[in-house]
């Protein structure tokens, strides 16, 4: 992934041998500065407006996103700067892009054909198994977990290009994930709040569960690893468990503000009605 | 409806009011415990090698639950009080009801029937099981005291 081997790296020179072959250590910031750029021109150029807020939360997440394949993949051989980059790519920079609400602003400002295009796809029957919160929590946290107890771990090590489809696989499951649960995006048949609160439940117990067993096992998890610091596995798993309540934490509120902003509360109404019809009774006798 | 004496111009839900109570003040002492007990004084541990694979799992279960109960009521409590729906009596007894039930709970059946972690390690636990206990009785019993009183007053502060 980076040309850039400390020199301490360079002792165990089986391990980390793949990445010393890599590309250009900066590209992979190109295509983050690209989802940029475009978001902001296609913003600046919605005749309706486009809400500021929306552009910060889809910047951030970019920041977020060129921080992990940025600085921390300095690093290679760190499972901590992993594990970093993993929490960032898999659970906050996703949120971040969701809360962006990408496809609406494509919607506002694409040409006719592009749209109808995208309500079709949006109507698909497998983007709504794919994008169902259960499907979605499926792939985030059981990919996270096939990725940490398989000796998938210790292959993306030595080849690049694995490494880089595992990051683009947490990018793509964490995004679904934020999306399925919380996206201000439109989603046709999205399940109701009970599923997805149940998603994240069950999600966020796996991701916590995942890495206290990693913890446990520093030893020999994850497998296939020639050279390894069970130190530096503890504290990674530690950085999982506590950057994994934070993800959770914001899902969460994500989750819940837009039960708080629903359209049109129907029990709202009906209490307003009431207590405008008692107030007028109220008056009456009084 | 409209003949019943309402302590106030607003509708009060009886139920979400308690229930709201109920869940934030159980989130909150999950939370106490988990920051206090765990991370401030660390008397528990990050993981016990001689935890089973069963309380790891109603571990995290737990935990997770703890940041949705805590999120999820706060936000149902602003959709309350939003509504004019909110009695802040019935949600403060909720709140101390679900607090102290959920300390006992967690002194009685974690710590002495399932024995899943002890209050601190090394030391003599008697005193310290007794304090977590009756502190748990305490607020619990407060809260039942707090939502009795509202609940008489809600019934048009009749007897009592």
């Amino acid at each position: 992934m980076t040309v850039a081997v400390p020199p301490a790296m360079v002792a165990v020179p089986l391990a980390h041998a793949g990445h010393g072959a890599g590309g250009p250590t900066w590209l992979p910031l190109f295509p983050v500065a690209l989802l940029a750029g475009g978001y902001l021109l296609a913003a600046v150029s919605d005749p309706r407006g486009w809400d500021h807020r929306r552009t910060a939360a889809w910047l951030v997440g970019c920041a977020l996103l060129a921080v992990a394949v940025g600085p921390l993949a300095q690093a290679p051989g760190d499972p901590r700067g992993h594990m970093a980059q993993h929490l960032l790519l898999g659970m906050l920079a996703p949120l971040g892009l969701v809360l962006g609400a990408p496809v609406t602003l494509l919607l506002h400002v694409a040409p006719a054909p592009v749209r109808r295009l995208v309500g079709r796809l949006l109507r698909a029957r497998p983007l709504h198994l794919l994008a169902h919160p259960v499907t979605a929590a499926l792939l985030t946290t059981g990919g996270l977990a096939l990725v940490l107890l398989t000796p998938l771990y210790a292959a993306a090590e030595r080849q690049p290009v694995l490494h880089h489809a595992v990051h683009l696989h947490y990018l793509a499951a964490g995004y679904l994930f934020a999306w399925s649960l919380a996206g201000p995006d439109p989603a046709p048949r999205r399940p109701g709040l009970a599923v997805r609160v149940g998603a994240l439940l069950v999600a966020a117990a796996g991701h916590a569960v995942l890495s206290k067993y990693l913890y446990a096992q520093a030893e020999t998890l994850p497998p296939g690893l020639t050279d390894r610091d069970p130190e530096a596995f503890r504290s990674a798993a530690q950085l999982m468990y506590y950057g994994g309540d934070v993800a959770e934490l914001l899902l969460a509120v994500a989750l819940f503000a837009t039960w708080y902003h629903r359209p049109h509360p129907r029990s709202s109404a009906l209490i307003k009605k009431f207590a405008s019809a008692k107030d007028g009774s109220l008056t009456e006798t009084s | 409806m409209a003949d019943h004496p309402l302590p106030s111009s607003r509708v009060a839900d009886v139920r979400s009011s308690t229930l709201v109570g109920v869940l934030i003040g159980i989130a909150i002492m999950a939370a106490v415990d988990e920051i206090v007990f765990h991370q401030l004084l660390a008397w528990h541990h990050f993981y016990d090698r001689s935890t089973p694979s069963v309380a790891l799992l109603s571990d995290g279960l737990l935990h997770a639950a703890e940041v949705i109960a805590l999120v999820g009521g706060f936000f149902w409590f602003a959709d309350l009080r939003r509504r004019g729906a909110l009695s802040s009596r019935l949600a403060w007894g909720g709140f101390l009801l679900g607090a102290g039930g959920f300390q006992l709970f967690d002194g009685l059946v974690d710590h002495k029937v399932l024995r899943l972690h002890q209050i601190r390690y090394g030391v003599h636990l008697v005193p310290y099981d007794v304090v977590w206990n009756v502190a748990g009785a305490v607020l619990l019993l407060a809260g039942v005291a707090v939502l009795w009183s509202a609940r008489s007053r809600r019934l048009g502060g009749g007897p009592r």
